[in-house]
Formats: C-alpha cells, sequence, structure tokens
C-alpha cells in the first residue's frame, strides 16, 4: 500500500516535470515568439533587446533557463513578472489559491451533495412527473452559461431586489478573507457557490441518474430482490455505490479543472481575483512568468485531484484493490 | 402440498403487441420434493418461476392465475408481505453466479444481510451462521471466505456462495434457475451433488431449471417439460425417460448422445427452432417441427389433460 501511494507520488512529480516542460518551451523556445522583444517592446533597438536579454538571462542555453525558472518558482520563489517589473509571481498565486479554493470548495460541496439527491431521486421515480420535472431543470442548469446567469444574479442581488427582504443580506462583489471575516467570507460567496453550482447539478444529476438506472438491470440487483431485501435498501446499497464510480471520474475532472483556474467566468463576474483570473490577465500581457507559475498551479491540482479520484475508486471498488 | 400454481398466465406488453411468455401453467410441488422443468431458451421456464418468486418486475407484464405457497395465495399479494417471503421461505439460485453477486461487497456481508432482512439477529451471530453456512456448502476455508469479494471466487465458488446465501434462512422451498449451465462439468457435478445433500438435510423443495435432460435424469424426482409457454409433458422421472409420450419429450430424449453401444453417426435433432412468441402457431405450438402431426394438430391447441404423467398431444389423447 505505502510502495503503492509512493509510486503514484513519483508519477505525479513525472507528470507536472512533463508538463513543466512543454509549458516552458511553448513559451521561451517557439521560433518567432522571443520574449525579450514582448518586454523591450515594439521598436527596441538591437541594443535594447541584447540588454534586456541578458537581463533575463534568455542569452543562456535553454536547460540553464528552464532550471532557473524552476529553482525562482519553486525554491526561492521570487520569479518576478515580466510586465510589472519588482511583481513577485509565486505571492500573487498564493493570494490567489485561497479565492478560487473557496470559491470551487463551496461550489462543489453544493453540486455534490444536490445532485447525489437529485440523482437518486429522479431514478427511484423513474418515468414520473417527478424524475421528469428534475431532469427537465438539469437541463435547463446546464444551458445557462456561467457568465450570463451570474451577471443575472448580480442584476438580481446587487441591484433589482437588493433593497428587497430576500436579498438585502448580499454583501458587493469581492471577496473577505476566512481569517479576517467569516461571515462576511460566507455571504460574499453564496451567490457564487449558487451559480457555479448549477451547471454541475444539471450535469451530475444526470449522470447519476443514468448510473443508477442502470445499475438496477443487474443480476446482483435481482439477487438482492429474491434476498427479500426493501427496494430503498437495494437502491443505496447496492445499486448507488456502484453508480457512484462514473461519478466520482467526472468530479475529478471537473474539480481539478475549475480549481485549475477554469472557473474563470465565474471569478470574473463576481470580482473574485482567483486562479482563473489572474492566469487570464497573464496570458493577456504575455506575462511569462506568471503564466508558467499558474500553469504548474493548475497542474499540481489536476493532477492531485486524478491521484484522490483514483483512492476514491479503490475504497469504491474492491475489483480495483490488487492492482 | 407446499407449492400449487394454477393456469398461470404471464404476458408483456411489448412494442409489437402483447406477448403470452405463460399460458396456463400448472403444477404442484410436495415438500422436499425436487421437480425439474426442462425446456429450450424462451419456453417459459424461468419467466414462469420469477413470478412464483415475484420477481417480474417489469411494469408492462401481466400476471393472472393462482400461486399457492403453503396455501397463501401470492398472486396480488402486497410487496411488503412478499418480501417477507422472499429470501426467507422461498429462495432463489441463479444461472450466473459471475453476476449474481453485487462486486463491491464480502460474501460473508452479502448472506449476512439476508439472513438479518429476516431474523433479527446481531451482525455477530449473522457472521457466525455465515461460517456455519459456508462450511456446509463445502468452502475449504469458510472463515477466510467470509471477507472474500466476489471477484475473489472462482465460479463454483461463487455458486456455493450463492446457494450459502439461498439456504442462510431455511427455506422450504428454492428455486434453482440453471444453477449449473455456467460452470464447468467437474464442477457441476459438484454442485448437484450438493443441491441433492441439502435438500435431504433442509427438507426444501426444490425446483430445478435446466435445459439438460443429464441433470434432469440425475436429480429430479419429477418433471415437467415446457415448450412455448405451456407444459407439453409432466411425470415422474422413470415415467418420462422410460415412457415418453410427447413428440417434443421424444426428441429431447432422442438428442442425448448414449453411452455405450454403437455411436450414431450424427444425433438426431429437432428440425427448426422453437416459434416467436409474437406469432405462436395455429393450432399445437410444436405442430410445425413435430413428426407425427396430423389434422387436429392445426385446429386447436391440445390440453394436459389430468393424470399424473401426462402429454398436452392429440395422438397420445388417441392412443
Amino acid at each position: 500500500m505505502l510502495y503503492a501511494i509512493l509510486r503514484r507520488f513519483g508519477q505525479m512529480l513525472f507528470v507536472m516535470f512533463g508538463i513543466s516542460v512543454i509549458v516552458f518551451l511553448i513559451f521561451f523556445a517557439t521560433p518567432g515568439a522571443d520574449p525579450a522583444a514582448r518586454i523591450a517592446g515594439r521598436n527596441a533597438s538591437p541594443e535594447v533587446l541584447a540588454a534586456v536579454r541578458h537581463s533575463f538571462g534568455f542569452d543562456q542555453p535553454l536547460y540553464v533557463q528552464y532550471t532557473r525558472m524552476m529553482e525562482k518558482i519553486f525554491v526561492t520563489g521570487d520569479l518576478t513578472s515580466f510586465v510589472n517589473r519588482g511583481w513577485k509571481v509565486v505571492p500573487a498565486v498564493m493570494d490567489s489559491i485561497p479565492v478560487t479554493l473557496s470559491l470551487v470548495f463551496g461550489a462543489a460541496v453544493l453540486w455534490v451533495v444536490v445532485s447525489i439527491i437529485i440523482g437518486i431521486v429522479a431514478a427511484a421515480t423513474r418515468d414520473s412527473w417527478l424524475d421528469k420535472l428534475l431532469m427537465a431543470l438539469g437541463l435547463l442548469g446546464i444551458s445557462m452559461p456561467v457568465y450570463w446567469l451570474g451577471e443575472v444574479m448580480n442584476l438580481i442581488t446587487q441591484s433589482r431586489y437588493h433593497d428587497s427582504w430576500a436579498f438585502s443580506w448580499v454583501p458587493p462583489l469581492g471577496y473577505k478573507n476566512f481569517s479576517d471575516d467569516p461571515k462576511g467570507w460566507f455571504l460574499t460567496l453564496v451567490i457564487p457557490w449558487i451559480t457555479l453550482a448549477i451547471l454541475y447539478i444539471g450535469i451530475y444529476g444526470r449522470v447519476l441518474r443514468a448510473a443508477i438506472i442502470e445499475s438496477m438491470q443487474e443480476d446482483y440487483i435481482r439477487t438482492a430482490r429474491a434476498k427479500g431485501l426493501s427496494e430503498t435498501r437495494i437502491l443505496f446499497r447496492h445499486a448507488l455505490r456502484t453508480s457512484l464510480i462514473a461519478f466520482v471520474t467526472l468530479f475529478g475532472l471537473d474539480f481539478g479543472a475549475l480549481v485549475g483556474g477554469s472557473a474563470l467566468l465565474t471569478e470574473v463576474v463576481f470580482g473574485l481575483h482567483g486562479i482563473g483570473k489572474l492566469t487570464y490577465d497573464a496570458l493577456q500581457n504575455l506575462d511569462l512568468p506568471m503564466i508558467m507559475a499558474t500553469v504548474m498551479y493548475a497542474s499540481m491540482f489536476v493532477v492531485i485531484a486524478n491521484a484522490v479520484v483514483d483512492f476514491v475508486y479503490i475504497l469504491l471498488d474492491p475489483r480495483l484493490r490488487a492492482s | 402440498m407446499i407449492l400449487s400454481v394454477r393456469d398461470l398466465k404471464v404476458s408483456f406488453r411489448t412494442h409489437d403487441g402483447p406477448v403470452r411468455a405463460i399460458d396456463g401453467v400448472s403444477f404442484d410441488l410436495e415438500e422436499s420434493e425436487i421437480l425439474g422443468v426442462v425446456g429450450e431458451s424462451g419456453s417459459g421456464k424461468t419467466v414462469s418461476l420469477l413470478a412464483v418468486m415475484g420477481l417480474i418486475t417489469d411494469p408492462n407484464a401481466t400476471i393472472e392465475g393462482s400461486i399457492r405457497y403453503k396455501g397463501r395465495e401470492l398472486v396480488g399479494l402486497p410487496p411488503r408481505e412478499l418480501r417477507r417471503l422472499r429470501g426467507n421461505e422461498i429462495a432463489m439460485i441463479f444461472q450466473d453466479p459471475m453476476t449474481a453477486l453485487t462486486p463491491v461487497y464480502t460474501i460473508g456481508w452479502q448472506i449476512a444481510e439476508q439472513i438479518r432482512a429476516h431474523r433479527g439477529v446481531s451482525k455477530a451471530k449473522a457472521m457466525a451462521r455465515v461460517e456455519e453456512l459456508l462450511a456446509e456448502v463445502n468452502f475449504p476455508n469458510p472463515h477466510e471466505a467470509m471477507s472474500r469479494y466476489p471477484h475473489q471466487l472462482s465460479g463454483g465458488m461463487r455458486q456455493r456462495a450463492v446457494i450459502a446465501m439461498a439456504l442462510s434462512c431455511d427455506p422450504a422451498l428454492l428455486v434453482a434457475d440453471e444453477p449449473t449451465t455456467a460452470l464447468d462439468v467437474t464442477v457441476q457435478a459438484g454442485i448437484l451433488d450438493l443441491v441433492r445433500k441439502l435438500r435431504a438435510k433442509h427438507k426444501s423443495a426444490v425446483v430445478f431449471i435446466t435445459h439438460d435432460m443429464g441433470v434432469v435424469s440425475e436429480l429430479a424426482d419429477r418433471v415437467m417439460v415446457m415448450y412455448a409457454g405451456r407444459v407439453v409433458e409432466r411425470g415422474t422421472r422413470t415415467e418420462l425417460f422410460s415412457d415418453p409420450r410427447h413428440p417434443y419429450t421424444r426428441a429431447l430424449l432422442g438428442s442425448i448422445p448414449p453411452l455405450t453401444g454403437q455411436k450414431p453417426r450424427r444425433l438426431p435433432a429437432i428440425p427448426g427452432s422453437p416459434p416467436s412468441l409474437l406469432r405462436l402457431p395455429q393450432g399445437c405450438a410444436f405442430g410445425p417441427r413435430c413428426p407425427v402431426r396430423y389434422e387436429p394438430c392445426e385446429a386447436g391447441k391440445p390440453g394436459l389433460g389430468s393424470g399424473a404423467h401426462a402429454a398436452a398431444c392429440f395422438r397420445v389423447a388417441q392412443a
């Protein structure tokens, strides 16, 4: 077991190393994308260009540049932005992490709980009006783009109906640190959580419903019925557990991606300065160190999420334990 | 009398119209008797016993007729009442042990679950009983086997676990749906042995569904042959094997290779294939494949009659 965990950890490091090399090469070694030219501006003279190149270390061999960048990200932490000189990249990433984690964690709790309930209820009442209603609502949730839904939420809670009793508790947009103001943290995040979760509730509810219905066709469900178990017990003990495997797969992928920055739209709409926003701004400015740092961070989360998913698989399905 | 089925009819609504899978099946089962139910795939042997178990969950199915278990009518019994019988007094063993057990729980857990569903015993007591049961079905190391997952056992062992599970509450009636079909021949013999031994010990009546005449000849006290949703012949094992009356039974027995004497160059086969239940032929369903058919066969369906050894055939009635 310990060996398996260590091996898995080694694999994670290797994947992250691979990602870092690829990203580095894309931005630093692509012909015609000379970072020095970007930094020095459009009409820089060759002398300026050479000076810039030297001061950023671009005249060094690639592997030296790579090693130096990794050292600055992971060891010394003093990598600075190309765009705003003196702006330290690593602390900027560190500041954004709690924002994104708060947003995604809260939304994930919400969407997992609600979609499991919806999936179970819909599967148990299959083909009834309730099932049809839930699935229609799910489809509606999937169809609403986050940037639109977020704006509508803001319109309702921040301006149009803000003064009504229902939404007067909604604080202005922004993020409050949990350690400074737990209540403010919670209140500012409620609407973003709901907005982000709605899409996933739709997807996950439908996926779980389909998986449960498929499990209910299995032979072992017939055995369970022949044993004289109640339908409730059959559903929760025998059908649900095998159905959760598809659910967990999806969750690992989505959670990793969201924490890695794809919650960008939600972050922008609600004025949350998270990883998504940071990455987006870095890409806009072609701020290579910042891109490098955020991509490394994102890949780390995707890789960790995948490892966690594998671990949960093993918990859910004993057939996978041997390998 | 443990079980008495009268004029059981099961039909399914399908896109192509209603299908009558079981058309007027009647049979009785005495205490600790083994009844062999023989027939080809689609002859209705499994469906009729699933109906007895109350396991036909298809909302498009209708069940008519009467199924009496120890004098109690099961057709139309509320699900909760049926559930109390299932697994407790009436247990079932399924065809494919590979898929009959939930893959994510241990054997011990799954058997204990059934015991605890019907008997208010503690977990420890249930587990002790599981160990006894596994020993009874010849697990070499029952204590260790309890903590095994289904995928860690061979097919034969899984089937033994399924049998142990079926026996866990000492059922008066055991329905075995082709329990040996998916297993190797050597394993098969072991399972048959086990069923015989357990019948002697637990005094359960057994309905043994199979398409294997060899298995029937080894195990059954009485036999019921089914074709296209109807019983075509019934009788004791000896009657059926020494004096088969229905042409279908004769054809089935004729296609068993002889163990002694000269081997035939080709085994006789029954021409054609079983009819689609959607388009049953006029008159006797076996008519189109029957070597001895004559006019009356197309005119009406032959009845089974009331004798202990009876065949649903106009030729037999005529003789």
